[in-house]
């Protein structure tokens, strides 16, 4: 059972009793018991700020955001992580954003592009060797279709001028050049590099080909945004768009494309997922061109259906219809799904903490399974995302943002939950615990998790990782009890 | 033991000037010495190695691809007297970064064993405003720990010698840089010599010498060199001599007491060279006083 407010406000007070009082004092205000009834949370919560000095926090940077995040998946541009070679090489094929098509013909997003910052670099200044870079990118992949700049913290520092740059470069190749002020040292976390990426779009990708009206829209077009197609995400959301009777025409940036992004405008309406990294573009793109935005959410059945009503209720009967065959279609696979997990998973207490979204987002698909939601937190969620949280936890709900690692251990320890829902720098620390555990920002190497194809493999990783028989091997064998064989024969 | 010692002086105030008249003067009385130009401009060695200007660390360390692949003999020149000269160089004004290129080059010198215990003295010559890290690096501990400021009677020279006390300050409470005078480059104003040594006093440090002015300077400057190679039986010579010898016996190195900004002013006023400040004028325009007036 969830603690009441009372019990939990407590458990914060005890947790929060070893820091220094200033630190204490900044860190209570991150912390909350859940109340489903408040609208906004800017009056008990703080969020997006930065994090204290001496605490682990398991936050990224303004690059990790634009880049990784944002920029990361367009599988049709070369990134070029701009400064010393460290942020590219190990921000690398880190995440699970599935792509589709040919290596060097169509697909760049899996290759590393960087300027290799040296010191006279940092003297003299890179915009040079960046022109450089970019006509010989052009040169060796002559089907790229655009190129990125990610700023590396250096270029900010020296102020070199990146923009002119792209703009030259752009017309010396014709293609699209964007450059992404992302340096590592601006913002609190890796937020603000989803805004400055958003912006780059914005300003140097969406308007570049406003006067090709060659594309053929139709009344049923849409677009998917913020879905990074983690284990094929996007492609099992994609399916049920077009089972609908909807026509994807981009997908923002998981397996996306650069000419998707241009031809976005035609969309009639805009599905916004995370909500937290693409909110901005997706403002945008309402105000500019029109398209609305709607946010949806794909994580377990009950959530799916909701989602696919309320997409198809911004078009004509047909694809209202269309969404009510689809759902109904599916009930039984779900049902089946449900009643063989549920058994297995039934009033198991979970406790995540992952990024911007899915703490959020993914509560459904535990309850489908008859799973519990005992404490929820981001790493880098703003006041808006907490809007959205509340009523999706229950009443007394543990609440942290940018947990650090002392405190998630702490609650952790106190609260026992079954499954720990969070991401590789947890990980390990929790298994030593004997906790079971699932990468949610990677799936651990599994998903995908959107979708009713992705529920089936959500609901089954769940219980493989719960009912995993290791964890009742934890205890070293010199340390189990003596059996009554092994006692006589010690005697 | 060498002694290292930084120049700082506001810009144009005639540090890379001073420094190597003063450093020729120390070669004259045989001490072995290194200059270390700390400014992209690198006009720091030209007076002593009668060249426009060398080859800079920078500069190589580019050309080369790395400053690693740099040899210490491409970039440290020997010129009169034996003085070992090298520029740190920089980038052209707008890009890049010069602070880091005054770190990569004073990194270099260490790394390849420029400081020989051979000498007696290392003179950094530093660009005139310490914008950043990077050129505050010559007063960074195990660096030059005895630091002198051109200055000047002209308002702008002294709050700028003022600032540079300020920035000493922030390192000699961590380390063991200390301020070991101030050199008044005469611009002959009134008072001149009173005005700096009531202002050395102030901060509790001397004006170490007082330079006078003297187209010599320029004479010998046209020719690359030196007043005292140029002409060392000039006046002008045996002032740059005094100052090497004054600075070869200093033994006042303090933490500066650095001025607010109103005790600053106040010693100006008290030189005339600031007006006391009329408060009901502030913020008034040129058409609001024509008013005032016609009323």
């Amino acid at each position: 059972m969830t603690m009441n407010r009372q019990e939990t406000e407590q458990l914060i007070q005890e947790v929060l009793e070893v820091y220094p009082e200033a630190t204490g004092k900044q860190r209570a205000k991150h912390l909350m018991a859940n109340d489903p009834t408040i609208e906004k949370s800017s009056k008990c919560i703080v969020a997006n700020k930065k994090a204290l000095p001496g605490v682990m926090t398991a936050r990224g940077c303004a690059y990790a955001g634009a880049k990784g995040v944002v920029w990361g998946p367009v599988k049709d541009v070369a990134n070029i992580s701009h400064g010393p070679v460290g942020c590219g090489q190990f921000s690398r094929a880190g995440r699970r954003n599935y792509i589709t098509g040919h290596s060097g013909v169509n697909v760049f997003a899996d290759m590393n592009f960087t300027s290799d910052f040296q010191e006279k670099d940092v003297v003299f200044g890179g915009d040079k060797k960046l022109a450089k870079l970019i006509a010989e990118i052009d040169t060796l992949f002559p089907l790229v279709k655009g190129i990125t700049v990610q700023s590396e913290c250096p270029i900010g520092l020296i102020g070199d001028d990146i923009e002119a740059v792209a703009k030259k470069s752009a017309k010396d190749i014709g293609k699209t050049v964007v450059p992404v002020r992302c340096e590592g040292f601006r913002g609190v976390s890796q937020s603000l590099g989803h805004h400055v990426a958003n912006d780059s779009l914005r300003d140097w990708v969406l308007h570049n080909r406003d006067d090709d009206d060659s594309f053929e829209s139709t009344p049923y077009d849409v677009a998917i945004t913020g879905d990074y197609n983690i284990g094929g995400d996007a492609w099992s959301s994609r399916v049920l768009m077009e089972e609908i009777g909807l026509r994807v025409i981009a997908q923002w940036s998981g397996d996306g494309s650069m000419p998707e992004m241009q031809t976005t405008r035609h969309a009639k309406l805009n599905l916004l997922h995370c909500y937290r990294s693409m909110n901005y573009i997706s403002r945008h793109l309402e105000e500019k061109y029109g398209i609305p935005y709607l946010e949806y959410n794909f994580f377990g059945p009950t959530q799916i259906a909701t989602s696919l009503r309320k997409i198809a209720s911004f078009f004509d009967e047909t694809i209202q219809e269309n969404a009510e065959r689809a759902i109904a279609r599916h009930q039984p696979t779900m049902e089946a799904i449900i009643a063989k997990y549920r058994p297995r998973l039934e009033g198991k207490r979970v406790m995540l903490f992952v990024g911007g979204l899915r703490p959020r987002h993914i509560i459904g698909a535990y309850e489908d399974l008859g799973m519990e939601i005992i404490g929820a937190g981001y790493e880098f969620a703003h006041n808006d995302d907490y809007d959205r949280t509340f009523k999706e936890l229950q009443d007394g709900a543990l609440i942290y943002d940018d947990a650090t690692s002392f405190e998630l251990e702490a609650f952790v320890e106190r609260l026992k939950p079954d499954l720990i829902g969070s991401g590789i720098k947890e990980k390990y620390v929790f298994h030593k615990m004997g906790i079971p555990f699932r990468q949610m920002h990677s799936w651990d190497y599994s998903g995908p998790y959107h979708g009713y194809d992705g529920f089936a493999i959500f609901a089954r990783d769940m219980d493989m990782t719960i009912n995993n028989p290791c964890w009742k091997n934890m205890q070293a064998p010199w340390k189990q009890p003596m059996n009554a064989e092994a006692a006589r024969a010690a005697a | 033991m060498i002694r290292q010692c930084a120049i700082y002086g506001k810009g144009g105030i005639g540090k890379s000037t001073t420094t190597q008249n003063l450093v020729a003067g120390l070669a004259a009385e045989g001490k072995k010495i290194m200059i270390i130009g700390c400014d992209p401009k690198a006009d720091s060695t030209r007076l002593i190695l009668h060249a426009k200007a060398q080859n800079t660390i920078m500069e190589m360390a580019a050309a080369a691809g790395t400053v690693e692949d740099l040899e210490l003999d491409e970039v440290l020149k020997v010129g009169y007297g034996g003085i070992r000269c090298v520029e740190s160089g920089g980038p052209e004004p707008g890009v890049g970064c010069a602070g880091r290129g005054v770190i990569t080059a004073i990194n270099f010198l260490e790394e390849e064993g420029a400081y020989e215990e051979d000498l007696d003295f290392v003179f950094y010559d530093v660009l005139g405003d310490v914008v950043c890290g990077g050129f505050a690096m010559p007063i960074r501990e195990g660096k030059a720990q005895e630091i002198y400021i051109v200055v000047s009677g002209e308002m702008m020279a002294m709050y700028a010698a003022n600032n540079i006390a300020k920035g000493i300050c922030k390192y000699a409470s961590s380390g063991k840089v200390r301020l070991a005078g101030l050199i008044c480059n005469s611009r002959k104003t009134d008072k001149e010599a009173e005005l700096i040594e009531a202002l050395a006093e102030r901060m509790g440090t001397q004006m170490i010498h007082f330079v006078p002015r003297d187209n010599v300077v320029q004479r010998a400057e046209i020719r690359r060199m030196t007043v005292i190679e140029y002409d060392p039986t000039a006046k002008q010579a045996d002032e740059y001599r005094t100052l090497a010898r004054k600075i070869v016996d200093n033994k006042k190195f303090v933490i500066p007491k650095p001025l607010t900004m109103d005790e600053l002013e106040d010693l100006l006023m008290e030189f005339g060279i600031m007006d006391e400040e009329d408060e009901s004028i502030i913020g008034k325009t040129a058409e609001a006083e024509a008013a005032l007036c016609a009323a």
